[in-house]
């Protein structure tokens, strides 16, 4: 082996390399997808969400130079797709899942259309800044190249635990996610706080999918998201709504995602494809250990479609 | 410490509605309905369900607009064009259902109330200024906890507490006191009494106990059918007099006299335990026997595993331990042993509970027996018309008002619900009879009626469980009465002996 020196260091530190590298978008979709599900609704069009801002990201960075435009115009875009499930959900008698799950289609669907021509070109991609330069250690340096949007995600977490404690909006946000009865007598409305909890979930999902054109993997292609984004929705759950346990479920998924590459560079190639599966099987383990039919989820908001 | 817009007057204010009529299409509401709250007093709304009630005091607070009439707020007459308005003016309403969101602190929902919610709350201040202003007023509720740990009396207090801190000094009461033991319900509409005296608060409160009229409030409005049916000083009226002004000419059902003396056990409760939702100990190995002809009564403050224990019985819950026997069988809760035993339910919240809200009056009373004859033939080839006419004669025989057989019964009003409820339930013989406020947010009629026959079915020899936040409905009813409390029996006595304060005492666990 060409890296004998560290031996089977390489894959504890290729996990954590993997866990920071790919637990980005989960946690910015579970973020988002936080925020929205405390405000009382469901939205599963984050997968849409994030491929539309993964193409939107890599057509403005392609475009004007700049990667931070294409974050940013990644969250524009997750935003309008936000205000689009809101607004649709607004309307009397409309189920948010199904409307969630039209989006998610709708989303990938435009996403390919508008995304055909970027799928050559190269576009300037996200710095990332290098933790490990005191060490000389190949693997340990590659896996401190820590992204910027990671370390964002990483102040966002605790920012936004914080939020739904002591800021007016965060207090608001639970309130019509825990009682629109509550909020309505308030004189609050529930469908305007919805609707911008919705386009801020959206917002952050669409940063979510920039990180995937413009980091890692860091160009356009139609595979480029194998369902993070719902997968993220999922992590909500079982992170009982709570930002800082959404920050720890991205790490443990990013990490079990990169168990199998990480396998595979220390020469175990026998059970690769079943490395690769690590985060369904940890997902599913986690979903039969936490839930009983007996009792309801705790911290689950009770307006909640699914708890209701 | 002032919160939201200072009131325009100084110290307790009254509110006049004049002429008030509400139509809802064709529907007429209130039909010229006059209300007068004098400054400092506590004024009590009564009528049944449907009197309009409720319309009236949602057109002072802004919910509805009435379609004529006037509202005068301290003598000035005022457009009040939506909730906030109202709000401004002083006027404050605590609603019969909670609005404190109960998976916040009570200091949380007390903030949140604010119409100045600061964009960051200085929560280290907040509690400061919270603790000074509880320390002025005569009940107390613990600030940090969650609002779904506290008691259902707390709540309720926490409800009122709220509307002082937001400086609201009219306080319009809706039912304040149906979760409340009537220690607590004393307890709170006492310290809200003092404050009235003081000169602090007006206080207009909607409620159907006579026993608090005459208690607590100094004038009363008495509706029927929208329409003003009486009004007056308490002091010169009686229970009765206002009882038959919210009837008027209309009949009661007749409650048969207790007869027959209780024979062989027929439903026993050995140590059953149940969890709650959130996997709490809900039902705490309780044991209970009841025989027939004989009502067991299971009193208790709503919220100490009552609708656990119903739903064990009904099947909606399973148990996690102890046994239920029914007649001397092992009792699961499948259709067949219900069958079998001659089960009947009249679960709370019958529309929720023991109804399929989109199908029809016919289906849900066929909802028993429809998969056989005389309505299905083979098992499995339903008779429409069999539906049909038994339903005819149930809606009949039960008084159930309905425009046809076929109206999806969620169109129906609650006591109509429950009267169809109890015509499935209660139709053929009856041995176990298990009923859970059956008469919650009914009127006087369907009240009557259902008392009669479950009265009516003890006396055919029905073993009868009545489980009540209703503590008269109890006294009236059972021949036993057993107090629930956190999940145990804490009390039995026969209700010929029980002793009030005794019962009361330990509805509160004390």
């Amino acid at each position: 082996m060409a890296d004998g020196s560290i031996g089977l260091w390489t894959v504890p530190l290729a996990v954590l390399g993997g866990a920071i590298r790919v637990s980005t978008p989960f946690l910015f979709v579970s973020l988002g997808e936080c925020i929205t599900e405390r405000s009382g609704r469901i939205n599963l069009g984050l997968e849409g969400t994030l491929v539309m801002g993964a193409m939107s990201a890599y057509g403005i960075s392609y475009l004007t130079g700049s990667p931070w435009l294409g974050v940013l115009a990644a969250g524009i875009t997750g935003a309008l797709l936000g205000a689009l499930h809101a607004g649709i959900c607004s309307l009397p008698r409309v189920n948010d899942v199904a409307v969630g799950i039209a989006l998610m289609l709708f989303g990938t669907g435009l996403a390919f259309y508008l995304g055909k021509p970027l799928i050559e070109p190269t576009a300037p991609r996200l710095p990332a800044i290098d933790f490990g330069w005191w060490s000389d250690i190949p693997q340990l340096r590659a896996a401190l190249r820590v992204n910027v949007l990671f370390l964002i995600g990483v102040v966002l977490a605790p920012i936004l635990y914080w939020a739904f404690r002591t800021t007016r909006w965060g207090l608001l946000i639970r309130t019509a996610g825990e009682s629109s009865d509550a909020a309505r007598a308030m004189g609050h409305s529930v469908l305007l706080i919805r609707l911008r909890a919705t386009m801020v979930g959206g917002f952050l999902a669409g940063i979510g999918g920039s990180f995937l054109s413009l980091f890692y993997p860091g160009s356009w292609n139609e595979g480029l998201s194998s369902g993070q984004g719902i997968t993220a929705v999922a992590l909500v759950i079982f992170a009982r709504w709570d930002p800082l346990l959404c920050l720890w479920a991205s790490l443990a998924f990013g990490g079990a995602a990169a168990l199998g590459p990480a396998l595979q560079s220390v020469g175990v190639t026998s059970g690769y494809h079943l490395f690769n599966a690590a985060p369904y099987i940890l997902t599913l383990a986690i979903m039969i250990v936490t839930c009983s039919p007996k009792r309801t989820l705790t911290g689950a908001p009770a307006e909640l479609s699914i708890t209701r | 410490m002032i919160i939201g817009e200072p009131p325009p007057l100084v110290g307790a204010f009254g509110v006049d509605a004049i002429a008030m009529t509400m139509r809802f299409g064709d529907f007429l509401a209130l039909d010229n309905v006059e209300l007068k709250v004098r400054p400092g007093s506590f004024h009590a709304l009564l009528g049944e369900n449907g009197a309009g009630k409720s319309t009236l005091v949602k057109c002072i607070m802004g919910y509805y607009h009435a379609t004529e009439g006037d509202i005068l707020v301290g003598g000035r007459e005022q457009a009040i064009a939506n909730p906030k308005d109202a709000h401004a003016l002083g006027l404050g309403m605590v609603y019969q259902h909670f609005t404190l969101v109960p998976a916040m602190t009570v200091a949380e929902n007390l903030v949140l109330a604010r119409d100045d919610v600061p964009a960051v709350v200085n929560w280290p201040k907040e509690m400061r200024e919270l603790e000074a202003f509880l320390a002025r007023m005569p009940f107390k509720v613990p600030l940090s906890a969650k609002v779904s740990d506290i008691s259902a009396g707390e709540r309720q207090k926490c409800e009122i507490l709220k509307q002082l801190y937001l400086k609201r000094r009219f306080l319009i009461l809706d039912e304040p006191t149906s979760v409340l033991t009537p220690a607590e319900a004393d307890e709170v509409l006492g310290m809200l009494r003092d404050m009235v005296v003081k000169g602090e608060l007006t206080i207009l409160m909607i409620t159907h106990k006579f026993r608090e009229v005459m208690a607590f409030a100094d004038e009363v409005t008495i509706l029927r059918r929208g329409k003003l049916a009486g009004a007056g000083k308490v002091s010169e009226l009686t229970p009765d007099a206002m009882a038959r002004t919210m009837i008027g000419a209309e009949e009661l059902t007749v409650q048969p006299p207790r007869t027959g003396e209780a024979g062989e056990a027929r439903l026993e409760l050995a140590k059953v335990r149940a969890l709650d939702d959130a996997g709490a100990i809900a039902v705490h190995d309780v044991s209970l026997t009841v025989r027939a002809g004989e009502i067991v009564g299971i009193a208790g403050v709503s919220g100490n595993g009552q609708r656990q224990l119903v739903e064990v019985l009904a099947g909606q819950r399973e148990a996690e331990g102890g046994e239920i026997r029914v007649a001397g069988d092992p009792y699961h809760a499948s259709r067949e042993e219900m069958r079998r035993h001659r089960m009947s339910l009249l679960p709370e919240e019958p529309l929720k509970n023991a109804c399929v809200g989109g199908m029809s009056v016919a289906d849900n009373i066929a909802f028993r027996e429809f998969d056989r004859a005389p309505f299905a033939s083979g098992g499995w080839w339903l008779n429409r018309s069999a539906f049909r006419d038994d339903a005819t004669k149930k809606i009949g025989q039960y008084k159930i008002k309905t425009r046809t057989p076929d109206t999806p019964i969620s169109a129906l009003s609650g006591g109509n619900v429950q009267r169809a409820v109890l015509a499935r339930e209660l139709a053929g013989d009856v041995e176990v009879l298990i009923a859970a406020n059956p008469c919650f947010g009914l009127d006087f009629a369907a009240v009557a009626q259902i008392h009669a026959e479950i009265m009516a079915a003890r006396n055919r020899g029905a073993a009868v469980l009545l489980v009540s936040e209703d503590l008269d409905e109890l006294l009236e009813l059972s021949d036993r009465l057993v107090v629930m409390f956190h999940g145990e029996f804490v009390y039995e006595a026969r209700t010929s002996e029980a002793d009030l304060t005794e019962v009361g005492r330990h509805m509160a666990g004390h």
